[in-house]
């Protein structure tokens, strides 16, 4: 491979970087809020609102169900209002950022609802309210689930960085499309694989790694 | 509720009545009917069998559930009919524990005592005074910054007793807290409760399903079946004169004395025709206990009694006893007379022949 190509390869996984991060950011922001009115919403909960968890619900499943490359060509015009354009890393980030949303927000979902309803009773004959009870028994609970969830999310919009690389995003995925693949460079197209396979371990491992760091549910030696 | 509470009552129950409703169709009903008083600064304790209402009344006291009739008051408020901030205020002056703890895993011993404070907005520096005074309270300072999967239950109940008592509350609800643990451990935490009872004349109501537990701290008990309070008065007097035939089932199992497995075997509840034994419990309560009442029986009427099986104890801080008696059929009714006019309890429980 031409030392040229190296910047080149460098420009990409920055941008592949970006993409991912403020997506998953942004997807956060929207998801874990989301994620937790469903758990806490349906008929007898903690928010109980039966008719919008259900409404809501169906709004993410519907958004979960259209395949990813059509969202992004369906959502052109969104796009260019948000940002102004419909290429380049900006404007990847908007149809990452909405099948983002929906995304995290099921995971959240199912990490609070593996949390022992004992817990919520316990913190509701403290006297506490329904927002406390969310920030201080239910997120700080799930938090090794939810930390594994965005995890997976984060993999999940790698692979989804790439796929809009084709669409006039940039990107690790547009790199290996315009050399790998259409000015035929099989090395490019290699190496893209070889970075996405890198950076999906790092993000995993570091996942991981934060997930045991917050987890208290079973006895560890704590070195002493 | 008309009219004004007793003084010294920490809870009443009101002709309490909840129904659930069933999935599918048609309710459930949960209470019924239910009056009680429990005495401020007594432990009261409610026994009964799975699925009696056990939980579902205590879960009233702090309104964790809503009456469906009739009304709960806890130090004078009618709990049944506050809502929002006014609910929450009550529930900070009812300390709840529970059967499996129900202890945040993310939280250290000393944050898990920290969090009825935290959510009733003491001031940080408050908190920490506080919560260092429990752990010591609960014998837990060696290990206030331990999680709780590091912890043995004993310790997790402690944790569970400490944090149940943090916002100073005047009632403390215990839903079967020893129900997880082994019998030694239990006892620790039994003799704890007593201690926080006598120190902070804290009134505390627990349900169990062990009798044992009424017996070691219980001052008053109650029994419910099916929803309804069946027996209930000071836990001596129940224990001495139970009248109703689930209180004498679970007394049965703590009184100690249980028929040797050869007379069981051939005991019949129907006097047999010919010589018999009739087989009859007596209870011994009070200066009854300690008295010769058998040789008394023996010299003043000429009866003889078998022994079949014994035991005292102490219900609180009486002596207890219950005796197993074999007498010969014929003079059997003569005997239980003779021993009802001197103080003691006597039940039939069958023949041999
Ligand atoms: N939330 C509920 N919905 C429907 N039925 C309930 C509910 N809670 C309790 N019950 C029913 O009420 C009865 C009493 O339950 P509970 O108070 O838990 O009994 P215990 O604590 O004595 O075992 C049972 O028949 C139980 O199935
Ligand atoms: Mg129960």
């Amino acid at each position: 491979m031409s030392a040229n190509l190296i910047p080149i390869l460098w420009e990409s996984t920055l941008q592949t970087l970006y993409m991912v991060a403020i997506s998953a950011l942004l997807g956060t922001l929207g998801g874990l809020p989301l994620g937790v009115f469903l758990a806490t919403s349906q008929r007898g909960e903690l928010l109980s609102a039966p008719w919008v968890n259900k409404v809501l619900g169906l709004v993410v499943n519907a958004a979960r169900s259209v395949p990813f490359i059509i969202l992004v060509v369906a959502i052109i015009p969104f796009t260019r209002l948000v940002v102004g354009t419909s290429i380049g890393t900006n404007a990847a980030i908007v149809p990452l950022t909405l099948a983002a949303v929906p995304f995290i927000a099921r995971l959240v979902e199912n990490a609070i609802r593996e949390v022992e309803a004992g817990l919520i009773e316990a913190a509701r004959a403290m006297g506490a309210t329904p927002m406390q009870i969310i920030r201080k028994v239910l997120i700080p609970e799930a938090l090794p689930g939810i930390t594994l969830g965005l995890t997976l999310a984060a993999v999940s919009l790698i692979g989804y960085s790439a796929m809009v690389g084709a669409v006039g995003g940039q990107g690790l995925g547009d790199l290996g499309i315009r050399y790998g693949y259409q000015r035929f460079m099989p090395e490019v197209m290699l190496a893209v694989v070889v970075i996405l396979i890198v950076l999906v371990q790092l993000v995993q491992s570091l996942g991981e790694w934060i997930a045991a760091r917050v987890d208290r549910r079973a006895a560890r030696n704590r070195g002493h | 509720m008309t009219g004004t509470p007793p003084a010294n009552a920490a809870i009443i129950f009101d002709k309490l009545g909840k129904s659930f409703a069933k999935a599918g169709s048609g309710q459930v009903m949960a209470l019924q009917d239910v009056s009680l008083t429990v005495p401020t600064g007594s432990i009261t304790g409610i026994i009964g069998r799975s699925g009696a209402g056990k939980s579902t009344l205590l879960r009233m006291v702090n309104g964790l559930e809503r009456p469906t009739e009739g009304h709960v008051q806890v130090v004078g408020r009618d709990v049944g009919a506050a809502r929002g901030s006014d609910l929450r205020a009550i529930r900070r002056d009812v300390g709840m524990i529970f059967q499996h703890f129900n202890l945040l895993a993310s939280r250290t011993v000393w944050g898990n005592i920290a969090l009825p404070l935290e959510i009733a907005g003491t001031p940080s520096g408050q908190i920490k005074a506080r919560v260092d005074q429990l752990i010591d309270q609960v014998g837990l300072t060696a290990h206030r910054d331990r999680y709780p999967a590091e912890m043995s239950g004993g310790q997790k109940q402690r944790v569970g007793i400490a944090r149940a008592l943090a916002t100073s509350p005047k009632v403390l609800l215990s839903d079967e807290a020893t129900s997880a643990l082994d019998p030694e451990t239990t006892q620790t935490v039994l003799e704890l409760l007593s201690q926080i009872n006598r120190d902070l004349g804290l009134t505390i109501l627990l349900i169990t399903h062990e009798m044992a537990v009424l017996r070691d701290i219980a001052s008053h008990m109650a029994v419910i079946e099916g929803g309804r309070i069946v027996e209930s008065g000071p836990t001596y007097d129940v224990f001495a004169k139970p009248t109703h035939a689930t209180t004498r089932s679970f007394l049965s199992g703590v009184t100690g004395a249980t028929l040797p497995a050869f007379v069981a075997a051939r005991m019949t509840t129907n006097r047999p025709d010919g010589p018999a034994q009739e087989v009859i419990r007596v209870t011994f309560a009070g200066q009854h206990a300690t008295d010769p009442m058998l040789a008394m029986l023996a010299t003043e009427l000429g009866i003889a009694a078998n022994i079949l099986a014994g035991a005292i104890e102490e219900v609180g801080p009486h002596p207890f006893g219950n005796l197993l008696l074999s007498i010969d059929a014929p003079r059997a009714a003569e005997a239980r007379a003779y021993l009802e006019q001197h103080g003691l309890t006597t039940e039939v429980l069958g023949y041999v022949r």
